[in-house]
């Protein structure tokens, strides 16, 4: 049988692939180019990039998405961890329901859980900032650490934990000698997707930030709205960067031994 | 304290479900109160009459589901339903090539599934600023079609429907090539070969075999693209201006401007219920094909 495909096919393909990755593409290369209104190549600078360091709403908006994502990242790969440990090796009551609890943050559109969670705090009178971002963050970030983390657990051994039990450790011993050993590569995996996605985060975050703590895609949005720059360009790229490191890492910790 | 340690340990050895709950409680606590919670405040909301000043007053009204026969919010609706189902097609007339392409190739297959995935991974508001980069009257399109002399006068791309179809079947492409190209993985060579020896022609095999064997995948990627685009909002508010409003742009402006949060509830609460009817469809079609589609 022939297995060869026909043209066109390969051209729909060709013409996909370049319409998925050109303008990305397109927006990097700009990045560096040596002119403030022209699309036209004027030759390569790093002056966008300085020019970004001399903006105080970025480096505010950079500091506070680090935090938000790093305390976000803490404790959503804290309570998804315990949640994972808890659906991939106990039999509960309630099981169920937990599964469906951790499917709704997946499937809701960003925009109901951004004004739902703002209802939220307006009614507990609860002031906008960085605490109620991070509150929101951890709230969609923790079904994810849970996908990874049960993936982890699901392809362990626990024969190896009874061996602990039967050597003499009790289960808190066996707990962080045998079991969280072997599962941290899945939950810095967890872990770094959570911080991706805090970082990344923009519907959310617009609804329940308050004034003085706008993260960093706030404030590009900020940019966009206002006028196309290649400031823009450049810390996009530098976005883009980030995100790239933080998710190989993230493959690399999922595919650990 | 070890006596409490070991009465402690003791406790949660005789009792497996204390146990389980003593892992589940903190973070099931966090989707209770930071999740559920918040999308039931948002049902009262949509179910009370406006306050003054942006809150709700007491009482019980339909008022706000009513509104939706309006004819300019049925518009809004409608606009809704119709470019995610059209982003949907172009999604499956674009995405279903690609997909068989990547069944059916041998060496490439990692490299250009990598390439489907990678935009998951590249930020949604990046993506966006891009396609801006790209149509904007000033942008590199038209400048490059003024350079090769076949326009005159730069086109009008962004800020109309197109920018925002474009926008949306740009996001969300991948989410149609993957689940189809799962299930074309799967098809079994030997029936193609059976098609071939009882004398059926490619186009016969493609139409009889090939095709309904990849349906359920072709029913995940629908939802998969249509459910994202029917509660999306940066593109219709970055590409479409303030003529080509979505209904999750509706629910950002009665939180902004508009002030009107219990009607903002409504629609917000609109958009959930579809998404929610659109999920049950998935899972249903998931069940039903074993597996055939991958996971949410």
């Amino acid at each position: 049988m022939k297995t060869g495909l026909p043209k066109w096919l390969i051209a729909v393909t060709g013409v996909v692939y370049f319409f998925l990755h050109l303008p990305v593409l397109v927006l990097v290369v700009f990045s560096f180019n040596d002119s403030k209104f022209s699309v036209d190549w004027r030759g390569f600078t790093l002056q966008w990039y300085q020019r970004l360091l001399e903006r105080p709403d970025i480096l505010r908006g950079l500091k506070a998405s680090l935090i938000v994502g790093g305390a976000a990242t803490i404790i959503s790969a804290v309570l998804g961890t315990l949640l994972a440990l808890a659906l991939g090796r106990q039999q509960f009551r309630g099981r169920r329901v937990l599964e469906g609890f951790l499917y709704v943050p997946i499937v809701t559109p960003e925009i109901v859980t951004g004004i739902s969670l703002l209802l939220l705090f307006v009614l507990l009178k609860f002031p906008l900032g960085l605490a109620t971002i991070t509150i929101a963050h951890v709230a969609f970030c923790i079904s994810f650490v849970v996908i990874v983390v049960l993936a982890r657990i699901q392809g362990m051994d626990e024969n190896l934990e009874e061996a602990a039990m039967i050597l003499g450790a009790d289960e808190i011993t066996t707990f962080w000698k045998v079991t969280v050993p072997q599962l941290w590569p899945g939950i810095l995996s967890g872990a770094l997707l959570a911080f991706t996605m805090s970082f990344d985060d923009f519907v959310i975050t617009s609804f329940v930030s308050g004034p003085g703590s706008s993260t960093l895609p706030i404030v590009v949005y900020g940019m966009v709205r206002k006028n196309v720059e290649p400031s823009i360009n450049a810390i996009s790229t530098i976005i883009l960067l980030a995100t790239a490191i933080l998710i190989y890492l993230a493959d690399r910790l999922a595919r650990a031994k | 304290m070890p006596a409490f340690r070991e009465r402690a340990l003791a406790w949660l050895y005789t009792r497996p479900q204390a146990r389980a709950w003593a892992l589940v409680a903190p973070g099931g606590f966090w989707l209770l109160a930071f999740f559920m919670v918040p999308l039931l405040i948002m049902l009262v909301y949509s179910l009370m009459p406006r306050g003054i000043y942006g809150g709700v007053e007491p009482g019980f009204t339909l008022e706000h589901y009513a509104r939706f026969f309006d004819p300019l919010y049925l518009q809004v609706l409608q606009r809704t339903f119709a470019w995610s189902i059209g982003c949907t097609v172009i999604c499956l007339f674009l995405g279903y090539p690609v997909a068989y392409v990547i069944a059916r190739s041998q060496r490439w297959r990692t490299f250009l599934l990598f390439l489907v995935v990678l935009p998951f991974w590249t930020s949604f508001l990046v993506r966006t600023f891009a396609m801006i980069f790209l149509m904007r009257d000033t942008g590199l399109i038209n400048s490059w079609l003024l350079k090769l002399g076949m326009i005159d006068e730069p086109l009008t791309m962004l800020y109309t429907p197109f920018a925002v179809m474009a926008g949306l079947v740009y996001g969300f492409l991948p989410f149609m090539i993957l689940p189809i190209y799962a299930s074309l993985e799967k098809v079994d060579h030997s029936l193609l070969e059976a098609a071939e020896v009882l004398g059926a022609r490619p186009a016969a095999r493609f139409r009889r075999v090939t095709l309904p064997l990849s349906t359920p995948g072709v029913v995940a990627g629908s939802l998969l693209v249509f459910i994202p685009a029917l509660g999306s909002f940066l593109t219709a508010d970055l590409l479409g201006g303030a003529k080509q409003v979505m209904i999750g742009n509706l629910v950002q402006n009665q939180f902004s401007s508009a002030r009107n949060w219990p009607f903002g509830s409504a629609a917000s609460f609109i958009v959930m219920a579809l998404v929610l009817a659109a999920v049950m469809l998935y899972l249903r079609v998931k069940d039903r094909s074993a597996g055939g589609a991958p996971p949410l």
